[in-house]
């Protein structure tokens, strides 16, 4: 989307896309139906939509291990994207990948990465592109406050402000890195004061307001696409639900009254009541988008498991390139 | 025809494939031979010292229309990017089912024998080998090094070049012009038939002066260059070692795991091969301890034209 007031409505529906997709992909997980872990983004919607909302197909992302958000919001397919958790040959990566390694590089969506802070040099990489190519193009990427922690954030950000790269990098601050609480793994909280000494501005956003969010990539963005380099952008947020399960969800260890905190503060409520507000849904709207997102979601499971497992005569196609 | 150094061979295949594509961009902390002059400060990128960053950018630019060469200079100095060389380049095609190409280059000098002690003297490229995903080449002579080199930056996957630096000096011929040497294809540098001594990077020219003068005891040494370890030219190994009957294998890195333990496998699990083994195969390589820094200690850890012959005599006696 590229136009100056963009089309909250397609936004909210894309905001319950992720929410619902996630929340089917848990159940799938527990019945068994697809494989490995889930790492569910599940409250964290406003992020991903609120910056690919400034994005074209041309802008590149990379991602993280919690990116099925991301591929959604950067426009992927969630036919493919279903039949790729259900390790089957239509799935983006032809059941190679799986959810840690969703990908639709023909949307600039360069893969969700199963190494924390594994995506910053790449991502930096891609700005480089776009900074020779010389057409605005901007690479943004996401990662978590636990990939502040890794030397990749620390060479990516100092290369990228050195070079004035036209990059966005986004840190979705969910308060933890796996199990462990931001408080200890940073002596600031704030993670946006690691931009100044790279060399670029740094801001930190309500990542559950998806028009705060959106409004302040606005800006990053802009300001990379005039040659004015990176910026980096930590959105508060909070997930809903555990770092990532396998077999059953894992307890919860956070407190029960942090969380109630944060979902008081639902992204996805906040919108509707803002819409709502501003006369641009209704009841009838809301029921029709629900009804729209169950009907895709149905369809996505549907073409899952109608697509065929991946033949073992093609285990070694697709290492190397001709 | 006109001889370069090793190292001027490498400059030149580097300079020659930017000229004939712009979208050839040159990431290092430093440069030999010059390029910025010729190709500007934006396709030859002077950089902070951050490998990790560097190694991960070849991709992210490669898969964005460029074709990038990273150069981590010293090998040893890569190993801090091992993230981004094992879980992202090696895997990346792979694990993505094949949706784009990746075409970077990384580059690094490799190898011991000058002093520079265990933290700058090192031969991995088994390490990398082991992988899966990347193509490896391992060129010994200048016009090797010029004609692979050109080959792995056209080439559309990751191929890293492991250049042997006690090689740096060495002259060479070097045909002008697009000289291309294809991965995937082993060369026999010297036909013999008494006995097959595989060798690697610096080895190849010191098993060479070893056959030279084994050849006046009435010895036939054939010694192959595999020139790239993956794709490994498996058939012409076994056909040199089918003819010979003997194999001798000279790697610079310690035998556990390397590059000369995959060459011995990949000859003796071959039926015919094995069938036509006279003599137990033998492996010449480093001690097995960080590369020492008092010449002494340093001459005794790695290969020599002694221990080469040492090994060759043993298979005839």
């Amino acid at each position: 989307m590229q136009s100056e007031t963009p089309d909250f409505v397609a936004m909210l529906e894309q905001m319950i896309l992720i929410r619902e997709f996630d929340e089917r992909a848990l159940e799938l997980r527990k019945a068994g139906k697809i494989y490995g872990t889930v790492h569910p983004y599940v409250g964290q919607e406003a992020v991903a939509v609120g910056v690919c909302a400034n994005l074209t197909p041309d802008d590149r992302v990379t991602s993280t291990h919690r990116g099925h958000g991301h591929c959604i919001a950067k426009g992927a397919d969630v036919k493919r994207m279903m039949a790729e958790l259900f390790g089957r040959v239509d799935g983006y990566c032809k059941g190679k990948g799986g959810s840690m390694h969703i990908a639709d590089f023909s949307i600039g969506m360069l893969g969700a990465n199963g190494i924390v802070g594994g995506g910053l040099p790449i991502a930096t990489g891609a700005a480089l592109a776009a900074q020779l190519d010389g057409k605005g193009r901007v690479a943004v990427c996401f990662f978590g406050d636990g990939a502040v922690s890794e030397g990749e954030f620390h060479e990516a950000l100092n290369i990228s402000g050195v070079w004035k790269l036209p990059i966005v990098f986004v840190c979705e601050n969910n308060q933890y890195a796996a199990n462990n609480a931001v408080a200890v793994q940073h002596p600031h909280v704030d993670l946006a004061t690691h931009a100044a000494p790279y060399g670029m501005p740094g801001i930190t956003v309500d990542g559950n307001d998806v028009l705060a969010v959106h409004e302040a990539t606005r800006s990053a963005v802009g300001r990379a696409r005039a040659g004015e380099g990176p910026t980096l952008m930590e959105c508060k947020t909070y997930r809903w639900y555990f770092h990532a399960m396998r077999h059953a969800p894992p307890p919860e260890t956070r407190p029960a009254a942090e969380i109630a905190q944060w979902k008081a503060r639902d992204p996805i409520a906040r919108f509707k009541t803002d819409l709502e507000t501003r006369g641009l849904i209704d009841n009838a709207t809301l029921a029709a988008i629900e009804r729209r997102v169950a009907t895709r979601l149905q369809e996505a499971v549907a073409f899952a498991e109608a697509s065929p497992f991946p033949d073992p005569k093609d285990l070694l196609v697709d290492m190397y390139a001709g | 025809m006109r001889e370069l150094t090793y190292l001027q061979a490498l400059d030149e295949a580097v300079a020659e494939e930017m000229r004939r594509d712009e979208r050839v961009i040159t990431l290092a902390t430093d440069f030999t031979g010059n390029p910025v002059k010729e190709f500007g400060p934006k396709r030859v990128r002077f950089s902070p010292i951050s490998e990790s960053a560097l190694t991960g950018m070849g991709l992210g630019a490669a898969t964005s229309g460029y074709r990038p060469i990273v150069n981590w200079r010293m090998v040893t100095f890569c190993f801090v990017a091992m993230d981004q060389i094992v879980n992202q380049a090696s895997k990346i095609r792979y694990m993505f089912g094949g949706q784009a190409d990746f075409p970077v280059t990384y580059r690094c000098s490799t190898g011991g024998g000058m002093g520079l002690a265990a933290q700058h003297s090192q031969s991995p490229y088994s390490m990398w080998m082991h992988l899966a995903g990347l193509k490896i080449i391992l060129p010994a002579t200048p016009a090797d090094a010029k004609g692979l080199l050109k080959s792995a930056i056209r080439d559309n996957n990751p191929v890293v070049s492991f250049e042997c630096s006690r090689l740096n000096g060495v002259s060479g011929p070097v045909p002008e012009g697009d000289h291309l040497v294809p991965l995937g294809v082993a060369e026999v540098k010297r036909s013999g038939s008494d006995v097959t001594v595989v060798a690697l990077a610096f080895y190849v020219q010191e098993s060479l002066a070893v056959a030279e003068a084994l050849a006046g005891e009435g010895v036939s040494v054939e010694v192959v260059d595999p020139r790239t370890l993956v794709p490994l030219d498996v058939e012409t190994l076994r056909a040199s070692v089918r003819k010979t009957g003997r194999l001798v294998i000279v790697d610079e890195a310690p035998a556990t795991c390397s590059a000369a333990a995959e060459i011995a496998a990949v000859v003796v699990e071959d039926a015919a091969t094995f069938r036509a083994l006279r003599a137990p195969v033998q492996r010449v390589c480093a001690a097995p301890v960080p590369v020492p820094y008092s010449p002494t200690l340093e001459q005794a850890a790695l290969p020599d034209r002694e221990r080469i012959a040492g090994a060759i005599r043993r298979t005839l006696s």
